[in-house]
């Protein structure tokens, strides 16, 4: 298939791919140095764990830190309920992840290799520890599996470094950032999976290989999770800049229901309505412009019947349930927020819990030691926003139209 | 140069009050009474009561930091 990287070769469900094929299929691995993260830089390669930060970026300012050694921390830890990417690829293709970290230790100059790994992956985790086996003696010394508790925020960076360091899977304040001053207060790149095997390909193809990849001014593929309401819903292979409509079609198969809406990037994504979404190029950097985001490469189409303010309400009390509990404005705003939109979704809604809502989202962004308030509030203003004739019947008559469509069917 | 930001270290700050009793220019309390700032650097006028806030903290929780974030 032409514009597929990651998941080229072996199908991807059937397993993981073994050394020798993953070598012979593509390859000794090229020594890394300096130019590699020149390389990055010129290839817009972004952080695929849902912050799209600049790879090369990252690199740079890791290798640049004084303070010991550099740790490098592969963040394999996929917390969203919607994505199952991380765990695919991880499954299908961990030497294509190691390569990636053995190129980030070699450029940052890291003398250990943390593979984070849910703990709740545990295929993931074992094919990892079945492609470490057969990596070269130093690669191997390096390197240590953690089991990453099963919670949401275990995945953030800085809950990351924490737990490596204190057994306790909960965000820090920062700064310090993890590059900064991370596990065993050691400069430390957090580098999600994805990102990693990008790197492997940009490694040995190079930047203008990545580049050309990408539609129009879009560099690479993306890996997406494709759910909801098509035929062929799981992890897919995308040419970045792909309209979402296209990818829908022709790597989804099409849908399954007419859609009102689709939610973008997952829990911590943005609601877009159908009639928007269509056209909207599958780009981090372009989503962001327009006010939505890719986030970890969730795309969940809402079939007509199902109502967007009941899912909203659903994913907000996951998310007020999954808070790590330590910052005020999580604790007691998000739960808040939580409460007042199922009231709105169960059609017991106060009346001045819409106008609440809007308010207690507004403020809520920036107050967290992590972002998992801004998510959740981004989220739900985009609902707002796709959703305002539901969340008005909601609120005023305690049911909408979608509810009434199901009922109907 | 732009003077100096107010932050707060969401973790420990238990939602007292006292820096928006203080600087109510820069701090406000949303429902639960934890501080709202205002974003952008402290106006060199209100410099000594930021401090004073800052001072103030039971928790240590405020901050002023030079040089953006």
């Amino acid at each position: 298939m032409t514009g597929i990287s990651l998941l080229a070769g072996p199908d991807p469900l059937s397993g993981m791919e073994a050394a020798t094929s993953h070598r012979t299929r593509l390859g000794a691995l090229p020594v890394a140095g300096p130019r590699l993260i020149e390389a990055l830089e010129r290839s817009d390669l972004r952080g695929r764990g849902g912050a799209a930060f600049p790879v090369g970026r990252k690199w740079r300012a890791v290798a640049g830190r004084r303070g010991g050694a550099p740790v490098v921390l592969v963040n394999g830890a996929e917390g969203e309920p919607l994505s199952r990417k991380d765990r695919v690829l991880m499954e299908a293709r961990p030497h294509l992840v190691l390569d990636g970290a053995a190129l980030a230790a070699a450029a940052v100059g890291a003398g250990e290799v943390l593979l984070y790994v849910g703990s709740d992956h545990g295929a993931a985790a074992g094919a990892l520890r079945r492609a470490l086996a057969d990596r070269p003696e130093a690669e191997r010394r390096r390197t240590r599996v953690v089991a990453a508790p099963a919670r949401y925020v275990a995945g953030e960076e800085t809950a990351a470094v924490r737990f490596v360091n204190d057994g306790v899977a909960l965000p820090t304040s920062a700064p310090p950032r993890p590059f900064e001053r991370g596990v065993a207060g050691r400069p430390t790149l957090v580098q999600n999976v994805e990102s990693l095997a990008h790197v492997a390909m940009i490694g040995r193809f190079g930047d203008g290989w990545f580049r050309d990849l990408g539609r129009g001014a879009s560099s690479g593929t993306a890996l997406l999770t494709l759910c909801g309401a098509v035929h062929r819903p799981g992890v897919h292979e995308v040419a970045q800049g792909t309209a979402l409509g296209e990818a829908i079609d022709t790597a989804g198969g099409g849908l399954t229901d007419a859609s009102s809406a689709v939610l973008l990037g997952g829990y911590f994504g943005s609601w877009v309505t159908a009639a928007e979404a269509w056209s909207l190029p599958l780009d981090a950097a372009t989503l962001r412009d327009r006010g939505h985001t890719l986030g970890c490469g969730v795309v969940a189409v809402l079939p007509e019947h199902r109502c967007g303010v009941v899912e909203t309400a659903r994913i907000l009390s996951y998310l007020a349930d999954q808070s790590a509990r330590q910052c005020g404005p999580c604790v007691f705003g998000l739960g808040a927020i939580a409460a007042a939109v199922g009231r709105i979704a169960s059609g017991g809604a106060e009346a001045a819990d819409l106008e609440r809502i809007r308010r207690w989202s507004g403020e809520l962004s920036g107050r967290g030691a992590c972002h998992h308030p801004d998510g959740a509030a981004g989220m739900l203003l985009s609902a707002l926003g796709a959703f305002p004739e539901e969340f008005r019947h909601h609120h005023e008559l305690g049911r909408c139209s979608a509810t009434a469509l199901r009922e109907a069917a | 140069m732009d003077g100096p930001t107010l932050h707060v270290d969401r973790i420990l700050c238990d939602g007292h009050g006292l820096c928006a009793e203080l600087l109510p220019e820069l701090v406000r309390l949303d429902d639960w009474g934890y501080p709202i700032v205002l974003p952008g650097p402290v106006p060199a006028h209100l410099d000594g009561h930021a401090r004073r806030a800052v001072a103030a903290c039971p928790l240590l929780a405020l901050r002023l930091r030079q040089g953006g974030r």
